[in-house]
């Protein structure tokens, strides 16, 4: 039997993929439990990743152009699933149902990310059986504007960094809306909470919040003749008017 | 694209392309493509030997980047660490895959020798980085140093390495992780 201690050292070698079969499991479990294991073991990555950009060679010409017309038919997975629940704007009923339609793609996404955001609302025990279920319609009314926005043919991105935070936009002309996605946002204190605003060519217009350091949303409200989107933090429950100056802008250019 | 905080840097930013090609943009992966391919290429190759093979291993690579992209954690890591360690693992799976058992034990009776670092491929571009992973390596033991580069560039595991180094399997672990944190600290990897 391997102990903690002796599992430890067992980081080199795990970082190197020199471990195989079960110890190999038993390590990966020992890793779930072992947050100074984790933090070596992704250091070492980085240090090994030093040690293989330096065979950098040059690939042969062809090979790009096959994997560019590989990644037609490779499907792509979906953000991570913390949901973020705003109020989504009240869509027509015959708008929504063309809509879902077009969202085949992200049927998978939106349902994976709809059980996530039931199962927070489980264990919210404050809330009702009846509101739950109106915000899980909510959330799948959401979630399918979302996916019909990311297929939509005229759909363009912008990206910004703020801090180790990178966030995305996506928008379309034809559909008049907007989505953002967050990945590692910067934690935020106690009652601060980021907000989304449409830049309406100078004056903001509130676009909603993002309670979570990473997921996606679809923007509320719509594009109508906006420039771009701003990112800023403010107090929990979201302003007006921005109380400070973005931490991410996003021209649509 | 913006680029609002942090200094202007040479070439793409990394994390922000991964995010573009979360959301499907083909444009952004061909920009992710040209800054690491080369290195997956290389690497790959490094484990594999074989250019055919090394090609068909760089492409799944690419493609599990593709794939992946939205799986990506910033906070966690480089964006080439995250695509070399991708690389790597698959190297190392092939390598160790069964059609490449009797391969394998030709290359091992072929090369009783121990592998010296000066066997890493003279080229041109990344001189200055190759010279630092060089003069790092240099700073290890004998034994830090083969232990690492052996299961590494040759995708051994370590029971293998200690049989080819007739060292005990617990002396070859911690010379492992002895010698990556001396690595660490002389590239200056931070967490």
């Amino acid at each position: 039997m391997t102990g903690g201690a002796e599992l430890h050292t067992l980081t080199g070698a795990y970082a190197a993929h020199a471990l195989d079969g079960p110890e190999r499991a038993e390590f990966e479990r020992h890793l779930a439990l072992c947050e100074a294991c984790a933090l070596e073991v992704r250091e070492f990555a980085a240090t090994l990743a030093r040690l293989g950009a330096a065979e950098a060679e040059t690939p042969p010409a062809e090979l790009r152009a096959r994997v560019m017309s590989g990644i037609g038919s490779v499907r792509q997975l979906a953000p991570p699933s913390a949901v973020v629940p705003v109020v989504p704007q009240p869509t027509g009923r015959r708008r929504r149902s063309r809509l879902v339609r077009h969202w085949p793609k992200l049927a998978l996404a939106a349902s994976v990310a709809l059980a996530a955001a039931l199962g927070g609302l489980a264990v919210d025990q404050s809330r009702r059986a009846d509101e739950a279920d109106a915000r899980a319609t909510q959330l799948q009314a959401q979630q399918a504007v979302f996916g019909s926005l990311l297929t939509a043919p005229d759909a363009r991105t912008a990206t910004a960094t703020a801090g180790t935070g990178v966030g995305t936009v996506v928008w379309s002309q034809s559909r008049g809306q907007a989505g953002f996605l967050a990945s590692g946002m910067p934690a935020l204190p106690a009652g601060k909470t980021y907000e989304l605003w449409f830049d309406d060519a100078g004056t903001m217009r509130p676009a909603g919040l993002l309670p979570a350091s990473s997921g996606s949303l679809l923007l509320q409200g719509p594009l109508d003749g906006a420039v771009g989107v701003g990112v800023t933090v403010e107090p929990a429950g979201g302003s007006a008017h921005p109380s400070s100056t973005p931490v991410m802008l996003l021209p649509f250019s | 694209m913006v680029h609002l905080s942090g200094p202007q840097r040479r070439g793409p930013d990394l994390k922000e392309l991964v995010a573009q090609v979360a959301f499907g943009d083909q444009d952004a992966f061909g920009r992710l493509y040209d800054a690491v391919a080369g290195p997956v290429f290389g690497l790959v190759r490094r484990v594999l030997r074989d250019p055919a093979q090394s090609e068909e291993v760089t492409q799944e690579v690419m493609l599990e980047v593709w794939r992946t992209a939205a799986r990506y954690q910033p906070d966690r890591g480089e964006v080439m660490s995250w695509v070399l360690t991708m690389a790597h693992r698959r190297a190392v799976d092939r390598v160790r895959s069964a059609q490449a058992t009797a391969d394998r034990e030709q290359r091992v009776a072929a090369r009783s020798h121990m592998p010296a670092f000066d066997e890493v491929a003279e080229q041109v571009e990344g001189r200055l980085e190759r010279e630092q992973v060089r003069r790092c390596l240099r700073m290890l033991t004998e034994l830090q140093r083969q232990a690492v580069t052996l299961a590494y560039y040759r995708g051994y595991s370590y029971r293998e390495v200690a049989d080819m180094l007739s060292a005990p399997l617990g002396t070859v672990k911690t010379r492992m992780r002895d010698g990556l944190i001396r690595l660490r600290d002389c590239l200056g990897v931070e967490s």
